[in-house]
């Protein structure tokens, strides 16, 4: 029974894909958060529950009768909206804050969101079924869920429109501007408070995306949402500010480590182990930092 | 001086109201009974805690309805002060406190879940309130030496061994080789301390043990185990996040297995929300309607059910039902004791030995209910999709037969 993993190649190949097929979907709410935490500096503790409000959105459409694929263009422009309104009524209050002023209030807004989609949709768990189908290789040694495969192929779309977008239009230029210094965009005529109103809707939206796609390939709760701002807090973590590349890297580096831990230490370990790689790269890089202070001196 | 006064006299007048509205809340007032239930109305077992709640007052009116509770030759009604413990354990000991020691009250009904139950059971113990509880079954609960804890459902542990005795049986007799994965909560590590005594006991073997950590809904890494071992059962057990994560998985990964037993079916709506994909399905269960069991007040479990229907407009899930029991268990107590003495209500709930719709009611030492086997329903649909739970152990119980081994889905 010990390292099956190794007797069985397949298995490898399986863990290697399932590691990045769910890296990706993690990477784009990291992407987010990196954006926003970059921008704002503010850690959105609500991320996961925006996500899960995004799901339930798809999760709506589908019990109506609409396919929840069609969730990740209607879930991110309504969740753009909730975003601009969420940074309207309290965001714009603390973005000039300390960081631990704006934990606080996203933690608020973590604790009302998930009370208000329990009230509103109740304490079901809930899925959405694409009815996509799996692909099998190898003589169905290695199977891949199709809904798996096209939440990575729509996260990457929307990933790399984010960095086209980024790159190419005004408002991302402006984004990116306030990012560097916000006083000096201000003064060069930037509306600073536009901008941060728009990177929450785009942070927001992004999720919302996320959302959907977690509708179809996982299971959503309004107790649920917890789990992925610790997992893209860890991403953008790992990955460093401002690093949109990385972002990606790290998110499907994870991914596939958590796979390989679940297969070599148990799956009881597969989330610790994740917490135990994000210590020792803090670590490695205090120890880094001080190593540059000294010679600073 | 005159303000204040006023002020004095308004605090004291307060006071006196609510010292002598205490008094008055106390357990038997004129004909009503007065019993105190700390249920999740929000938070996340708000579902479950509702359907606990229907339970409950559908007996409280079916009981007092059908001439109430005999006790010292009067007859009295029953009445439930209901608290929202938030699905929060703290809150709901706070509230158990001051179901005592604030509004008098004397007797108990549990709240839903074992987590919930373990956080209460420790304050009705300490003031000696006999409480009957329906929905917490955690196999801790009944090792504490509690003396007033009563559970009419049976324990955690007995859930799926009615599946591993099943595969045995059908193996010829001979041990099979199980494969589990449990979510790391009470409950559910309670569930897999029953599968590894079937195992033992019957000389199976255990080949995989994954343990589900509970933010996960993610199996694939357990499944693609599974696919590579190929065990002749599978058991999944986490709530109904589990459940419904299995199920989907298990069908995109077309994953074959000659048997996968699960908990928490009826909770998932798994045949709802996955229609056919939940075929062939084994969910452990408390409580289904078409099991015969008899009493006067709800007859029997098809009735309980269409009465449900009508009052609340959904099927009832065996959660209400059990709670039903609780209420039917109390009444049956207060009048063998015939009295309102906490110590004689105790003992006569710890003699009680009825049968109800909902299964036959005898306590063990430790407050569990021995005399109520769990039944095994399967995931059945016809060809056009439709799906059903058909009871298919234990075969006395049995309206349809064991589906074994499941088809492979290349056969599907």
């Amino acid at each position: 029974m010990d390292f099956l993993i190794f007797q069985v190649p397949m298995l490898t190949l399986q863990a290697v894909l399932d590691g990045l097929l769910l890296g990706v979907l993690f990477a784009l709410i990291a992407y987010g958060m990196a954006l926003q935490w970059g921008v704002m500096n503010i850690i959105n503790i609500a991320q996961g529950d925006l996500v899960i409000l995004g799901g339930y959105i798809a999760y709506f459409m589908y019990l109506y009768g609409i396919h929840p694929a069609w969730g990740v263009i209607v879930s991110p422009i309504i969740m753009y909206f909730v975003g601009v309104i969420i940074y309207k009524l309290v965001i714009n209050k603390v973005v000039d804050r300390d960081l631990f002023i704006s934990i606080l209030a996203t933690f608020g807004i973590s604790i009302l969101f998930m009370q208000l989609m329990n009230f509103a949709f109740g304490a079901d768990v809930v899925l959405a079924n694409s009815g996509y189908g799996t692909t099998m290789l190898f003589d169905n040694s290695v199977t891949l869920p199709n809904s798996k495969i096209f939440s990575a192929f729509i996260s990457i779309v929307f990933a790399i429109g984010l960095v086209i977008y980024m790159k190419k239009s005004k408002l991302g230029r402006a984004i990116r501007a306030t990012a560097q210094n916000a006083r000096a965009a201000k003064i060069l005529g930037v509306d600073t408070e536009k901008v941060y109103a728009a990177t929450f809707g785009i942070n927001a939206a992004l999720c919302g995306v996320a959302g959907a796609l977690i509708s179809i390939t996982f299971t959503i709760h309004p107790y649920m949402g917890l789990p992925y701002t610790i997992r893209s807090f860890m991403i953008v973590i790992v990955a460093g500010l401002g690093n949109l590349p990385g972002v990606a890297m790290s998110g499907m580096g994870l991914g596939v480590f958590e796979e390989f831990a679940d297969y070599i230490l148990g799956t009881e370990f597969r989330i610790g182990s994740v917490f135990l790689l994000l210590v020792l790269i803090l670590v490695y890089r205090r120890f880094k930092l001080s190593r540059k202070r000294e010679y600073l001196k | 001086m005159k303000i204040k006064n006023i002020i004095i006299t308004f605090v004291s007048a307060i006071a006196i109201l609510f010292s002598t509205s205490v008094v008055s809340l106390a357990k038997v007032v004129g004909d009503k009974i007065i019993l105190g239930a700390a249920i999740s109305l929000t938070g996340k077992y708000s579902s479950n805690g509702v359907h606990t709640q229907n339970g409950y007052n559908m007996a409280v009116d079916r009981i007092n309805d059908m001439g109430g509770i005999k006790v010292g030759g009067k007859t009295y009604k029953f009445d439930i002060i209901y608290y929202d413990d938030e699905s929060n354990p703290k809150r709901a000991a706070q509230l158990a406190e001051r179901l005592i020691s604030q509004d008098g009250v004397e007797f108990m009904l549990g709240p839903y879940s074992s987590g919930l139950t373990k956080a209460i059971a420790p304050v009705t113990e300490k003031y000696g309130v006999p409480m009957v509880e329906a929905n917490g079954a955690s196999r801790s609960l009944f090792t504490k030496g509690y003396k007033y804890l009563f559970a009419v459902l049976a324990p955690a542990n007995l859930y799926l061994d009615v599946a591993i005795e099943t595969a045995v049986e059908l193996n010829g007799g001979k041990g099979v080789r199980i494969a589990q994965a449990f979510e790391q909560d009470a409950f559910s590590q309670d569930v897999r301390l029953g599968i590894l005594d079937a195992a033992e006991r019957t000389g199976s073997k255990i080949i995989i043990d994954d343990k589900l950590p509970k933010e996960l809904n993610d199996m694939a890494a357990t499944l693609a185990k599974v696919k590579a071992v190929k065990p002749d059962v599978l058991v999944v057990s986490g709530h109904t996040k589990g459940a419904l994560t299995a199920i989907r998985q298990i069908a995109e990964m077309k994953v074959d297995v000659p048997m996968l037993a699960m908990t928490h079916c009826d909770a998932a709506k798994l045949s709802k929300q996955h229609g056919k994909n939940s075929q062939y399905a084994l969910c452990a269960s408390q409580w289904h309607k078409t099991l015969t069991y008899k009493d006067d007040f709800f007859k029997d479990g098809m009735t309980y059910a269409a009465d449900f229907e009508k009052l609340f407009g959904y099927d009832p899930p065996y959660q209400s039902a059990e709670s039903s029991a609780a209420l039917l268990v109390f009444k049956d107590a207060f009048e063998r004791a015939n009295s309102f003495d906490q110590k004689k209500v105790r003992d006569a709930l710890a003699d009680t030995n009825m049968q109800t719709f909902y299964g036959n009611i005898k306590f063990a030492e430790g407050g569990q209910n021995v005399d109520k086997p769990m039944v095994l329903f399967q995931v059945m649909c016809d060809d056009a999709g439709k799906c059903e739970n058909k009871v298919v152990a234990p075969l006395k119980w049995a309206s349809a037969e064991l589906i074994h081994p499941i088809p492979k889905w290349s056969e599907r």
